[in-house]
C-alpha cells in the first residue's frame, strides 16, 4: 500500500492539540490517514454497531440520519444500526449498503423526556451483555436528532471514545456545566476536570461500552434514590466516568457540530474558527419544547 | 469526504501574533510544580502553537512519545497495577555493560511500579548484585553462547520468544526489551507501554524512506521496496503487552526462514523487526529522546530529553 511517509518534523496540526496528556489522540480533520486506518480495521474484520434512541415524536429523525449515515458513517465496514424504539412501526425503509443492517429493539417510553434520556444507559448497558458483546466489536452510541454531512469513520474508533463539547470547547474547566453538588454521584470539584464531554456521542469496544454505561446507570440509581438528579442528567455522570477512566480517543467538535455554538465561538475565538475545517455530524436544529411534549 | 495529508500545517498564519496563552508549553512532568488540578481544557487546548516542531502523532493515531507531550501523574495512576518486564542480553565480552545498565536503569526506569528483569547470559555467576528497589526483582537466565556475534543478536529474538511462551504470559502485563550496552540517564516510565511500541533510530528520524537501511534483498522475508515505509525503527528498545508480542515470535520465524534461505538480512534484527512493524503498526512510538546514540554529532536542539 503507497502513501506518503511521515514528516516528523511537521506536525500535522500546529493550531490544536492532538493528543491528551495521557497520550489519547484528539481527532482533527489532518492528524490521520484514512486509508491506513481502513486497511487496520479490515483486517480485524471489524463490524461497528450503532445504538440510536428513537422514542415517540423522535422518531421523525430516523429516516434522515439513516440517509446520511449510509453516505458518511463507517462506508465501506459492516454496521448493525440498534433502534431502540417504543414505535417499531414507524421505523422507516432506508435503503441499506451491502453489509449493513437495521435491528429495531422495543423498548418503554417514559413520560419525562429526562428519564427516556436517562434510560438509555440502561438499556445500552442490557444489550451490551445480552446481544452486542457476540454481535459486533465496537459501539458508537448517538443521538437521533443529527445528521452526517462529511466522513466518519473508522478513525473514531479505539478502547473508549467521548466527543468534545461544541460549545465549551476551549473554556476553561472552572465553566464546565459539571454536577457541582457533592451529593450527586456526578459530582464533579472545581479543581478537577479535562474536558467537557457530550451526551450525544461516545463509544468504544462493547465490554468498555458495557462499563461506562452499567456504571453511569448505577450512578443514576443511587442519585435517584436520594432524591437528586444531575444537572445535566446523564451527560453529568459520562463526564464523571471520562474523568476517573479516561478515554483513548477524543474526538474534536468537528464530530459534533452546533451551528448554535458557532456564533459562540466566533466572538470568542475572534475568527479562528478555521480550526474546524469540517463539520461532520450535525446537530439539527429543533422546537425542543414541542418535541419533548 | 475520506483521506486527509498528514504533515501538512494549519492555515494559521498568524502564530507569531498570538497571546500569551497560545504561547504557554505544556509543563512537563519534570519542570512544573503545577499539579493537574490547575489546569483546564483551555491550557490543553490551547497551549501548543510556538512549541511544536515535531510531529506528536502518527497518521494511524500511535502517539510518538517526546518530552512534554504527556503528564506522568495521569499516567502513573492508570498504570498503577501492572507489571513490566525487561529482558535484558548480557553475553560475553557485553557483561561489562551490565552494572551500569543495572545501576542507571534502577534510578530512571519504571520507577514506582514493579518490574521483574530478566538479564539472559551466558555468565551468571558475573552478574553483580545491586541493591534495587521494593518490590523488584532480578532473574538471571543462563543461555547458550554463539561463536559469531551475529548469531547471538538473531538469537536474541529467539530466546525471548521461547521464554515468553513458557513464562512471561503468567506474570507480567508488559515486556520491554533492551540492549545491554545502553545506560538511561533521564526517566523512562509507563508512558512508552502499550499493545506495541517501537523506538525511532535514531541515526535514520530525519531521512527519507529511501535512505533507510530496510533490507533490499527481494528475497528476505525482511524486505521492503523502497517506495514503501514510514519510520525507521532500533532494535534496541522496542516491546508491549505481553499479548502483542508475537513481534518477537514474528522476527523470529522470518529469521529462521532466512537463514533456510541462506541470506542475512542487513542489521539483522533490525530490518525484520521494521518489516514487521510496517504492516503490523506500532500503537506507540517512542522519539530518539528514548535512544541517543552519543557518537553522533550536532544533537538537534528539540531532543529536550535523553
Amino acid at each position: 500500500m503507497a502513501y506518503p511517509q511521515p514528516d516528523l518534523h511537521t506536525p500535522c496540526r500546529e493550531d490544536v492539540l492532538v493528543v491528551t496528556p495521557w497520550l489519547a489522540p484528539i481527532v482533527w480533520e489532518g492528524t490521520f490517514n484514512i486509508d491506513i486506518l481502513n486497511e487496520q480495521f479490515r483486517l480485524q474484520n471489524a463490524t461497528i454497531g450503532l445504538t440510536l434512541f428513537a422514542v415517540k415524536k423522535y422518531v421523525i429523525f430516523l429516516k434522515l440520519f439513516l440517509q446520511t449515515a449510509e453516505k458518511y458513517f463507517m462506508v465501506g465496514h459492516r454496521v448493525n444500526y440498534y433502534i431502540f424504539t417504543d414505535l417499531p412501526d414507524s421505523v422507516p425503509r432506508v435503503r441499506l449498503q451491502e453489509g449493513r443492517q437495521v435491528v429495531i429493539l422495543k423498548v418503554q417510553s417514559y413520560t419525562r423526556w429526562q428519564d427516556i434520556s436517562m434510560h438509555r444507559m440502561e438499556m445500552i448497558s442490557n444489550f451490551s451483555r445480552q446481544r452486542f458483546l457476540r454481535e459486533v466489536d465496537y459501539l458508537v452510541c448517538a443521538d437521533v436528532d443529527m445528521i452526517f454531512s462529511d466522513h466518519v469513520g473508522v478513525e473514531i474508533l479505539s478502547s473508549l471514545f467521548g466527543t468534545l463539547h461544541p460549545s465549551f470547547y476551549g473554556f476553561s474547566r472552572l465553566d464546565f456545566t459539571y454536577e457541582r453538588r457533592p451529593q450527586s454521584q456526578a459530582y464533579i470539584s472545581k479543581d478537577e476536570g479535562d474536558f467537557y464531554y457530550i451526551g450525544a456521542l461516545f463509544g468504544g469496544s462493547v465490554q468498555e461500552v458495557y462499563r461506562l454505561t452499567k456504571a453511569c446507570h448505577e450512578a443514576m440509581m443511587v442519585d435517584q434514590a436520594n432524591d437528586i438528579e444531575a444537572i445535566w442528567h446523564e451527560e453529568s455522570h459520562l463526564n464523571k466516568y471520562l474523568l476517573y477512566y479516561k478515554p483513548t480517543k477524543v474526538l474534536s467538535p468537528e464530530y459534533m457540530w452546533d451551528a448554535l455554538s458557532f456564533y459562540t465561538w466566533e466572538k470568542a475565538l475572534q475568527g479562528r474558527h478555521a480550526v474546524f475545517r469540517k463539520r461532520r455530524f450535525r446537530i439539527l436544529p429543533k422546537n425542543l419544547t414541542a418535541m419533548r411534549n | 469526504m475520506g483521506g486527509s495529508e498528514e504533515g501538512t500545517p494549519g492555515p494559521n498564519g498568524s502564530s507569531s501574533s498570538q497571546g500569551a496563552d497560545w504561547a504557554t508549553p505544556l509543563p512537563s512532568d519534570r519542570d512544573s510544580g503545577e499539579t493537574e488540578a490547575q489546569r483546564g481544557e483551555g491550557t490543553y487546548l490551547r497551549s501548543y502553537s510556538l512549541q511544536i516542531v515535531v510531529l506528536i502523532t502518527t497518521p494511524w493515531f500511535a502517539p510518538i512519545i517526546w518530552d512534554g507531550t504527556f503528564d506522568c501523574a495521569i499516567l502513573d495512576m492508570q498504570f498503577r497495577n501492572t507489571t513490566v518486564w525487561l529482558t535484558v542480553f548480557a553475553i560475553k565480552k557485553y557483561v561489562v555493560f551490565l552494572k551500569l545498565f543495572l545501576k542507571t536503569s534502577v534510578k530512571y526506569l519504571m520507577v514506582g511500579h514493579k518490574a521483574n528483569y530478566y538479564i539472559f547470559t551466558d555468565q551468571p555467576a558475573n552478574v553483580l548484585h545491586i541493591l534495587l528497589q521494593e518490590g523488584w526483582q532480578v532473574v538471571v537466565l543462563e543461555v547458550h553462547n554463539y561463536p559469531h556475534w551475529q548469531d547471538v543478536s538473531m538469537h536474541s529474538m529467539e530466546m525471548i520468544s521461547n521464554f515468553s511462551k513458557q513464562q512471561f504470559l503468567r506474570e507480567v502485563d508488559y515486556l520491554v526489551c533492551l540492549d545491554v550496552e545502553m545506560k538511561l540517564s533521564d526517566h523512562v516510565g509507563v508512558e512508552i507501554l502499550f499493545s506495541l511500541f517501537g523506538t525511532l533510530h535514531p541515526g535514520f528520524y530525519t531521512a527519507n524512506c529511501q535512505a533507510f537501511t530496510y533490507e533490499r534483498h527481494p528475497l528476505s522475508q525482511a524486505y521492503i521496496p523502497r517506495d514503501e515505509g514510514d519510520l525507521y525503527y532500533a532494535g534496541s528498545f522496542l516491546g508491549g503487552s505481553v499479548l502483542e508480542v508475537p513481534v518477537t515470535r514474528h522476527c523470529h520465524q522470518a529469521m529462521m526462514v532466512d537463514h533456510a534461505n541462506l541470506i542475512e538480512a542487513e542489521c539483522h534484527d533490525k530490518s525484520r523487526l521494521n518489516k514487521y512493524l510496517l504492516y503490523h503498526k506500532s500503537t506507540k512510538v517512542l522519539s530518539p529522546e528514548y535512544l541517543w546514540d552519543e557518537r553522533m554529532l550536532c544533537r538537534p536542539p528539540f531532543l529536550r530529553k535523553l
